[in-house]
């Protein structure tokens, strides 16, 4: 698939990146000139795919995610969010709605969940003891419409 | 993130600001336990007017507010909220136990 443009970067496992990878994407998309709400749903999603792995996957150890963000033609926008963490033992139970293994950090069992609602893809990889990528895309809405 | 709290008529109303998501929503968490728990107010609103962003740790931080809120007696509302945030709530059918206004 032909790359447009394409930024990649590694952020320690700290909470308060999560904002910071949020601004990234965001300065990025300006380019692709999206509306208000598929800003705000994108954000929203690498928001909670960034969260998942500073609390999930690095709940026991510190370490890198890597965030790479896409454009493709056809005005593809394409995320992925990539940890060396604890992984999932069970993908399908973790994207069960309201399932969440951090109560106790009143995590609602949400995330999966959101990113699903607001991308149109979803795809979890995800090996016990060595990490998580998801790949989401959403396909913006063409100009005037 | 910034928090204001007042009371007027027997109702408390926390006006937020900012954006909501797992890193702020601590501090946001411990600030309203420490008021609810003091003051006990019968009832609490939360005012979303000024969030501009909220992933699902707000859930998650009204879900445990509205629990601490009944089991000291009293009920919890939010207010305001923006259109996008309108989106997250509903996602969560969190309107099934908590008021929004």
């Amino acid at each position: 698939m032909e790359i447009l443009n394409e930024i990649k970067f590694t952020m320690p496992s700290l909470s308060v990146n999560e904002g910071a990878a949020r601004a990234v994407v965001s300065s990025f998309l300006i380019q692709a000139d999206p509306t208000v709400e598929e800003l705000s749903d994108i954000r929203t999603a690498v928001s909670e795919a960034v969260t998942n792995a500073v609390v999930h996957g690095y709940r026991h150890k510190k370490g890198n995610i890597e965030l790479t963000v896409r454009l493709l033609p056809e005005r593809v926008i394409y995320i992925r969010v990539k940890d060396k963490g604890c992984g999932i033992e069970d993908v399908e139970q973790a994207m069960e709605p309201l399932f969440t293994t951090a109560p106790e950090e009143e995590r609602s069992g949400l995330g999966f969940s959101v990113m699903q609602s607001f991308m149109d893809r979803l795809k979890v990889k995800s090996t016990p003891d060595k990490g998580t990528t998801v790949i989401m895309r959403k396909r913006l809405s063409a100009h005037g419409d | 993130m910034k928090i204001d709290i007042k009371s007027e008529n027997g109702t408390a109303i926390a006006t937020l600001s900012g954006e909501i998501d797992h890193h702020n929503a601590k501090e946001l968490r411990a600030e309203l336990d420490r008021f609810i728990v003091s003051a006990q107010p019968r009832q609490l609103a939360i005012d979303f007017g000024g969030i501009t962003f909220m992933d699902s740790s707000g859930i998650g931080l009204i879900m445990g507010r509205s629990k601490l809120m009944k089991e000291c007696g009293g009920a919890l509302e939010v207010r305001n909220p923006q259109p996008y945030i309108r989106r997250v709530l509903k996602l969560s059918g969190i309107e099934r136990i908590v008021k929004i206004r």
